[in-house]
């Protein structure tokens, strides 16, 4: 059995308290919500995209603790990357909290997001991790329905 | 706190009480441990355990009845005819029924009240005609009324709930008007515990000319239900909340009513004779059971009404007041506990928030201490929207729970309060 410590890490429940990058964001180009509708968790994911990069980005919702802190990690992880990296980054977040065929691995360069890697042995809960990131995909691709994690 | 534990602390019991360690013991699935601790199953409001009794005899008609029935005219479909009407009387029984007829086997709550919904409502309703609901209702009692309404252009209203998580009588009295064609409550709230006041509900209802069906999936495990004494026009409720087999429910209707509603759905066992022209209907209650039944999960409902029976319903329900008044009690002393719903009358359930600590969070740490509750928003959305709370967290109780259990979850929510509070 992992320890809950693992799971909700000391940076975890910090972002959870007093999540970074809340609110809207009046100069928005693109924003796209993200629902879990097993438990109702909402976050809506603002985006200023300029030539290319994330200039800007905030985020707005409802949650649990790993779905907020996730969202204002991410966040703090995304301003000024490019569009490439930032979706390369959500694929290595991805297969570090959802590890493809059980093979645990921890992506290099995860900064403060490898404090997400407990999730993988909570796997009801990895939904609640990737939920901001889904919205941000959907916000990057432009989508204007929100999307669900089911 | 450990099985033996649970043993040890049962005293000793006045007559008619329930023996709940022997109760215990009937039940397969409680001695396991998950995560290294006792299993601690209190999320029996989303389903209850399945006594041997009732596993057994699932299997049982497998191994030595399985085929169809009202068909063939060989012993193994005799056999297992008979054993699937034998429930129909026994719940007949149970909910001290008229006829057998008024009993019919759906999938579960759910699928009755869309069958009244539809049948009932879909030959009633009109433009502009309502139907009066409450704020406390499970979304299954919500939506196959708004289907209907919608279709029809009828209203649908709303009786609200107080802070308490009471039903507002006065209110109610208030939307019980000359266009008012159906009143649906639950008997239960699953999401607050309350109990409804259904048979003076029903009455004043009757004294609008208005029938009634309860939502019953949260009723019949813990109370006795007599729909005579009621004077209910339909109950619905679930096979699986009351230990017996998923995917199977009972649909109560006054024969009156019944026999005026069209069929819901066509096939086989519901008609009389079919010919391209036209279609002679089977009479009550095949009429509504067209297709082959859950067979094997109406059986094993059977059995799971024989287990409580030997209970004694009353007994079980005597000993799960006590213990749900001792949570109620003792999480309301766990620090940062505070209590979503404080109704008159409580039964099988308590519902509550942990500071702003979300319920999911809450959910995976009591998991880790083998504690199973139910955290989200019980399918009641509007409910969560009334009391201001995105979703709580659910601890409910059946005939095998002890107070035990309810420390455990105690020093459960202790644990997550330390953990969010950095102390």
């Amino acid at each position: 059995m992992s320890d809950l410590r693992d799971l909700y890490q000391e940076l975890i429940l910090d972002h959870n308290r007093r999540p970074r990058n809340f609110g809207p964001l009046a100069e928005a180009n693109r924003s796209a919500k993200g629902i879990n509708p097993l438990c109702g968790d909402k976050v809506t994911v603002h985006l200023q995209v300029e030539d290319g990069q994330v200039k800007d980005i905030r985020f707005e919702g409802t949650g649990c603790a790993i779905s907020i802190a996730s969202a204002s990690v991410m966040t703090e992880s995304l301003k000024r990357q490019t569009r490439e990296d930032a979706v390369s980054l959500f694929e290595r977040f991805h297969r570090m909290v959802a590890p493809a065929d059980g093979v645990e691995s921890d992506p290099p360069d995860m900064g403060k997001l490898a404090a997400f890697a407990g999730v993988r042995d909570y796997p009801a809960r990895v939904k609640c991790a990737t939920l901001a990131w889904h919205a941000l995909r959907a916000a990057l691709d432009g989508k204007e329905k929100a999307v669900s994690t089911e | 706190m450990n099985v033996k534990q649970l043993k040890t602390t049962e005293q000793k019991r006045p007559e008619g009480c329930l023996d709940v360690t022997r109760v215990r013991e009937d039940f397969p699935v409680l001695c396991q441990t998950v995560h290294g601790k006792p299993l601690v199953y209190l999320d029996n409001a989303a389903t209850a355990q399945k006594p041997r009794a009732v596993i057994r005899r699932v299997a049982e008609y497998y191994e030595t009845e399985n085929s169809n029935i009202h068909r063939g005219v060989h012993w193994l479909s005799e056999t297992a005819t008979r054993a699937y009407e034998g429930t129909r009387t026994a719940v007949r029984q149970f909910l001290n029924a008229a006829e057998e007829r008024e009993i019919v086997f759906v999938r579960g709550t759910t699928e009755a009240i869309n069958l009244v919904a539809r049948c009932y409502g879909g030959a009633r309703l009109q433009a502009g005609d309502e139907v009066v609901i409450s704020a406390m209702e499970h979304h299954s009692n919500i939506v196959p009324w708004q289907l209907i309404c919608q279709e029809k252009g009828a209203v649908l209203r709303v009786i609200p709930v107080d802070d308490h998580g009471d039903i507002v009588m006065d209110e109610y009295h208030r939307l019980l008007g000359p266009r008012t064609r159906m009143v649906a409550l639950p008997h239960v709230s699953n999401a607050l515990g309350t109990v409804n006041p259904i048979k003076q509900m029903i009455a004043d209802a009757h004294g609008a000319g208005v029938p009634v069906l309860v939502d019953g999936a949260q009723g019949v495990p813990h109370t006795r239900v007599d729909v005579q004494d009621l004077d209910c026009d339909f109950y619905a409720f679930s096979s699986h909340k009351l230990y017996g087999p998923t995917g199977v429910g009972v649909l109560y209707g006054k024969a009156s009513l019944l026999e005026e509603m069209p069929p819901y759905q066509g096939g086989g066992d519901m008609i009389l004779s079919v010919s391209f022209e036209e279609t002679e209907y089977n009479v009550l209650p095949y009429k509504f059971e067209a297709g082959t039944p859950n067979i094997a999960g109406v059986i094993g409902l059977g059995a799971a009404v024989e287990y409580i029976n030997a209970l004694g319903i009353e007994a079980v329900a005597s000993h799960e007041d006590r213990v749900v008044a001792y949570a109620a009690e003792r999480l309301a002393s766990v620090p940062g506990v505070r209590l979503v719903g404080t109704p008159g009358r409580r039964a099988s359930l308590v519902s509550f928030v942990l500071g702003d600590v979300h319920a999911h969070d809450i959910g995976t740490i009591l998991d880790q201490e083998g504690i199973a509750v139910r955290t989200g928003h019980h399918c009641a959305m509007p409910v969560m929207e009334r009391f201001g709370v995105p979703a709580t967290v659910r601890a409910s109780f059946a005939c095998y729970n002890v107070e035990a259990e309810v420390d455990a979850l105690a020093d459960g929510l202790e644990k997550a309060w330390r953990l969010f509070r950095g102390v």
